[in-house]
């Protein structure tokens, strides 16, 4: 087209991205990508290969390393040998590394961005403007926390051995996200990068290796999922962090279950894309392209359920599809695209099916006339509308640039549609009111809700989920904790620590004298004694072998209506922190003022004498006293985002938590671990231990009179292990802690993966109660909790 | 929704672009007062739109003879004298070097700027410069640059300046209005400064820079559409903080809006503090993603500039080229 033709039409014209550098690092090696393992590029044990290709374009870039158990084995030892002497080179020392490979990154940027785009198939915008800025500064700002974590994590050390196992979709700021804070704290690391994209993952090794990085530190196995199952079976690593499917973090929740192994997930999503009739159409409109149109909409986080209110819905259609309409799909080399190709054929395919049955279902679909590539894997834009929340389309995830909508009619409806969901990942709120956006964005489910923005990320602040989309957060101080233990879990017993005499064999009573007046022991449920569904009592004996009384036999319906009642009291999350200290002080009060009550029980059950017995209590009020303190103490923070926006990160109660108190450790175990789940705004369902199951079933006299509203803490008295499956396996918690044997603890984890609900488990050691950070610290708190962060930009 | 039609005017469709002028309308406060802009989310739009889209090579070029056709030349200071305008006059009808012209195939293609545009004083000459030429003359007016004298006086100086030939008066707003919440006096204003104009276009000069919230843009662009200005336009050229591209963004979405309402184009002119050929492509950019081909012409869209024309010359010269050029390789205005 002559010059003069262009200056009537002013079309864009080709825009191509030079691939030459690019084409040229690939062909190092003779094409071939091989792992990097122990500081070398090593080829892959069996001699095997696969292509990977360019999605936009079909050709083969490159034949990557096809990993097995055997290359997996060699990281993984390598790994193990480099650790020690990379956690002892101190925060310092690795704070230079992660700087060096922060520079790297900015000094190879185009490289990296071309790569990307090549591998991947997103607009070369995108890789250039966002994912690779986004990369230098993961490893910057984690730079700073190696420097920092003598002091900011002062307490705690590395994990061990990090096995990665990451997606295609953002490959490289996945392998960031992943590799940075691992090192920061002092872990090794085995990466294993997504089969469809390799490439740039191996120029971060070659990045690694060329700054110096000690050899082992980082690891890189290509492969596809049988490097990732040997990877995650492999005995000697200490912990797995996943991003991708929550189909596949449920196989690897159930293959870690039991093996001490640390797990994060970070899996996928349907978040709702929020509008009130307030808000800014035309940025909402905006916003909408930065949510789904956003890397062809295969983003974990990609608002995919747009939910209008009724009053602004058709007007926004309008304006959605007059924006959809100047959308540019196109290779993804070309600088003037809005979407690129997606991934693989296989997911183009899935894309189609899922489109089709959603029409199939009723919904109304439209796309724009726009042109599309006669090559590669190309989808259009697409908007659905008339789908309701019955709909497929609305609950699964399509991972594809396909647009849900729905419309609501009042704020408190927006808030139950967009929780009516399995996943809880992110969510967006568009309004011009800040009253509303504030009440909105606490109420959702979700680890990120973005006010008036959409897929903001950034080093400092976390990322990830709730429910199914996984748990573990990634990024700022809360991302931290998924690589480093505390000092004392290594120290953890592998017998019991409690002072509990061995009970001696039940003898018959005595019948000299008039019994003392019976006391019916109960459930304590919904704030209400009830008595067992089965209506079976178990005997208990005091250590002497005396019989101290009967205990209600819980069954799975007593569980059943024990999550139910937790459910149904959000009072005791909704109130404020103050409100909860009190209560929680007024519980201390009303303990004491029957310390001896509880002193003498306490003796009788554990064997201990009266001073130990005394000190136990007194142990008990103190904690009662740092939960109640802790409650309105342990906030949030407001992360330093390189924005104009305030980054809240806040602490949120789980909601409801299963608690298995520890068996072993007397009234200082259940007042332990259930009263810092209490403290945090959590409704707890608590299966005490049956041996003090009497200290329980008196401690309800106590919470009567101490204002705990109804539902807050209820209690279901029984043997521990046959009601350990109905309160791990009931969908309705969303925590499960449990101290107990390893078999106990495979079983929880296990059961963890169908909701994705968090555990805490002891596999068979033992805390020592009395200890001020195994019995109290502030990890009780942290499992808590879950941190969300809230995007809230400002500026008139 | 009815939209009721105040102007008796006749409609100068006959023009030969064929835009029928924006005729505005009643006092209409319902369709802007719930009108909230989202600074950030217009700035993050604001900054990603230039990258999204990308013009090389033979593109770019025609992109730019483009530019220059939309530029208003101005030259507004104190010390502007018939000579300094009749330079910057000669410029506008050859603003790029022949042989650059010829050299991009565009020869026949008469290149000459938008408009050429300067104070009331100047109007004479500039209209006897540019006779035949085809090249309006727009004059600054209503007080420019601050709009502080009597209304009565902003009218006399409108009617006089379209008597000296002016067929474009650049008028500015009454920013007082905007910060009190006046919209029904600025509207009214608005439509007097209208009337004055007769059968010449007026742009209205909102100072932006002036006009402290984005908010503020939105409404006061709206409320200027309905008194029927027929170009909107960011800054007088003297405001601490001229033509941006947030700015920008807000006032091309309300013509957008009002567009899909009434079914009238309105122009849009960035004024102030565009200099390099960089910057006018992202606003190209920006007017064609907003609102399409259509607004890529100068009866609907304007440069307000003084040194945009020579960093434009310059890549030109470089696209025939290939090497880096100097400002004394291309004719002054």
């Amino acid at each position: 087209m002559s010059i003069r033709e262009i200056f009537d039409t002013l079309e864009y014209g080709p825009a191509p991205e030079a691939t030459d550098h690019a084409e040229a690092w690939l062909a190092q090696g003779d094409g071939h990508l091989r792992h990097y393992i122990d500081g070398q590029w090593c080829e892959p044990a069996g001699g095997n290969w696969f292509e990977t290709r360019s999605p936009a374009r079909g050709t083969v870039l490159a034949l990557a390393a096809d990993g097995d158990a055997e290359d997996v084995d060699r990281a993984v030892r390598a790994a193990r040998t480099a650790q020690a002497d990379w956690a002892a080179l101190g925060g310092h020392g690795r704070a230079r590394y992660l700087y060096a490979i922060a520079r790297a990154v900015q000094k190879h940027s185009r490289l990296f961005a071309t790569l990307e785009s090549l591998d991947n198939g997103k607009p070369i915008r995108e890789s250039r403007d966002i994912d690779i800025p986004l990369v230098a500064r993961h490893f910057y700002h984690h730079a700073g926390w190696a420097q920092l974590m003598a002091r900011e994590f002062a307490g705690f050390q590395a994990l061990g051995v990090a096995g990665q196992i990451i997606p295609w979709n953002f490959p490289l700021l996945m392998a960031a996200w992943k590799v940075a804070p691992a090192l920061a704290m002092g872990n090794t690391v085995v990466l294993k990068p997504a089969e469809f994209t390799p490439t740039t993952a191996s120029l971060l090794a070659q990045v690694c290796h060329d700054v110096g990085l000690p050899p082992g530190v980082f690891n890189l196995v290509l492969g596809d999922h049988k490097a990732g199952q040997a990877l995650v079976e492999h005995e000697d690593v200490d912990k797995i962090a996943f991003t991708g499917s929550t189909e596949v973090g449920r196989i690897l929740r159930k293959a870690t279950a039991g093996t001490g192994k640390k797990l994060t997930l970070e899996l996928g999503g349907k978040s709702p894309f929020i509008v009130y009739e307030d808000a800014d159409l035309d940025s909402v409109v905006e916003g909408l392209v930065d949510a789904i149109w956003f890397n062809q909409g295969q983003v974990c986080c990609a608002g995919s359920r747009l939910l209008v209110q009724e009053s602004v819905a058709e007007s926004l259609l309008e304006k959605v599809r007059e924006r959809m309409a100047r959308l540019v799909v196109g290779d993804s080399m070309d600088k003037s695209i809005d979407l690129g190709a997606v991934v693989d054929p296989v997911q183009l395919e899935r894309i189609r099916e899922l489109v089709a049955l959603g029409e199939s279902e009723g919904a109304t679909v439209w796309q724009p006339a726009c042109e599309l590539p006669a090559d590669g894997s190309f989808y259009p834009p697409t908007l659905l509308t008339d789908v309701q929340p019955a709909a497929t389309l609305a609950q699964e995830e399509i991972f594809g640039p396909v647009l849900v909508s729905m419309s609501f009619r009042t704020p408190a409806e927006a808030v139950e549609l967009a929780n009516n969901s399995r996943y809880g990942l992110a969510a967006s709120v568009w309004t011009e009111n800040v009253n509303l956006a504030l009440d909105v964005a606490p109420a959702l489910k979700a680890g990120t809700v973005w006010v008036n923005c959409t897929n903001q990320f950034d080093a400092a602040a976390g990322f990830g989920g709730y429910r199914e989309s996984g748990f573990g957060r990634e990024g700022g101080r809360e991302g931290l904790y998924a690589y480093v233990k505390p000092n004392w879990a290594s120290a953890l017993s592998g017998s019991p620590v409690y002072p509990g005499q061995v009970p001696a064999e039940p003898c018959e009573p005595e019948a000299d004298a008039p019994p003392a007046i019976d006391r019916t022991a109960k459930l304590y449920v919904g704030g209400k004694q009830t008595r067992p569904d089965g209506g079976y009592s178990i005997a208990v004996y005091d250590a002497a072998g005396h019989r101290a009384g009967e205990i209600p036999d819980g069954n799975r319906k007593d569980i059943r209506n024990a999550v139910e009642a937790a459910v149904k009291a959000p009072a005791w999350t909704t109130t404020t922190a103050h409100n909860r200290a009190q209560v929680l002080f007024y519980i201390a009060e009303n303990l004491a003022a029957r310390g001896e009550d509880f002193t003498r029980r306490i003796a009788a059950l554990s064997g201990q004498d009266v001073d130990g017995a005394r000190a136990e209590l007194a142990l008990c009020v103190r904690r009662i006293f740092d939960a109640a303190a802790m409650a309105d103490k342990y906030d949030g923070q407001v992360h330093a985002t390189p924005y104009r926006n305030v980054t809240l990160a806040m602490r949120e109660p789980l909601g409801v938590i299963g608690i298995v108190a520890p068996e072993e450790a007397g009234f200082i175990g259940f007042i332990s671990t259930v009263m810092p789940a209490l403290a945090m705004g959590n409704r707890v369902v608590v299966v005490p231990s049956l041996r003090y199951a009497l200290l329980a079933t008196d401690f309800y006299q106590v919470l009567e009179t101490s204002d705990l509203p109804a539902g807050a803490l209820n209690i279901v008295t029984g043997h521990q292990a046959s009601l350990l499956p109905h309160l791990a396996g009931h969908y309705g918690p969303e925590a499960t802690w449990y101290w107990g044997d390893a078999e106990g603890s495979r079983l929880v984890e296990e059961a963890a993966a169908d909701t994705m609900k968090r555990t805490w488990v002891s596999h068979g050691r033992f805390h020592d109660w009395f200890d001020a950070d195994q019995g109290g610290g502030e990890t009780f708190y942290r499992h808590a909790v879950e941190i969300k962060n809230i995007w809230i930009p400002y500026g008139e | 929704m009815a939209v009721t039609n105040v102007f008796s005017l006749q409609q100068p469709g006959a023009e030969d672009h064929g835009l029928e002028r924006n005729p505005g309308m009643d006092f209409r406060p319902e369709l802007f007062d719930h009108l909230r802009v989202n600074r950030s989310a217009v700035e993050r739009r604001a900054a990603s739109l230039p990258a999204r889209r990308s013009v090389k090579k033979e593109h770019q070029a025609a992109w730019l003879l483009k530019a220059v056709s939309c530029i208003d030349l101005t030259t507004l200071a104190g010390d502007d004298t018939p000579g300094k305008v009749r330079r910057l006059c000669q410029k506008a009808m050859r603003p790029v070097r022949r042989d650059l012209l010829e050299a991009l195939g565009v020869g026949d293609l008469a290149l000459k700027t938008g408009a050429v545009c300067v104070y009331h004083n100047l109007i004479g000459t500039a209209v006897r410069e540019l006779d035949g030429s085809g090249v309006p003359v727009a004059a600054v007016s209503t007080g420019f640059p601050a709009g502080q004298i009597p209304l009565a006086l902003k009218l006399a100086q409108v009617r006089e300046s379209v008597k000296a030939g002016a067929t474009e008066i650049d008028i500015v707003i009454s920013r007082g209005k905007v910060l009190t919440g006046d919209w029904r006096g600025l509207y009214e204003e608005m439509r007097a400064y209208r009337e004055a104009c007769g059968e010449a276009h007026v742009k209205a000069i909102l100072a932006t820079g002036e006009l402290a919230t984005l908010t503020n843009v939105a409404r006061a662009s709206w409320v200027c559409m309905q008194a029927g200005a027929d170009f909107i336009k960011t800054s007088t050229g003297k405001e601490s903080v001229n033509a941006t591209l947030p700015v920008s963004l807000v006032m091309v979405r309300a013509i957008r809006d009002y567009h899909r309402l009434t079914g009238y184009k309105v122009g849009y002119k960035p004024a102030g503090g565009i200099g390099k050929a960089k910057e006018a492509l992202a606003y190209l950019t920006l007017m064609r993603e907003e609102l399409g081909r259509d607004w890529l012409d100068p009866h609907l869209f304007r440069f307000g500039a003084s040194s945009l024309l020579g960093d434009i010359e310059r890549q030109l010269e470089h696209h025939v080229t290939g090497r880096y050029s100097v400002a004394w390789r291309h004719p002054m205005g």
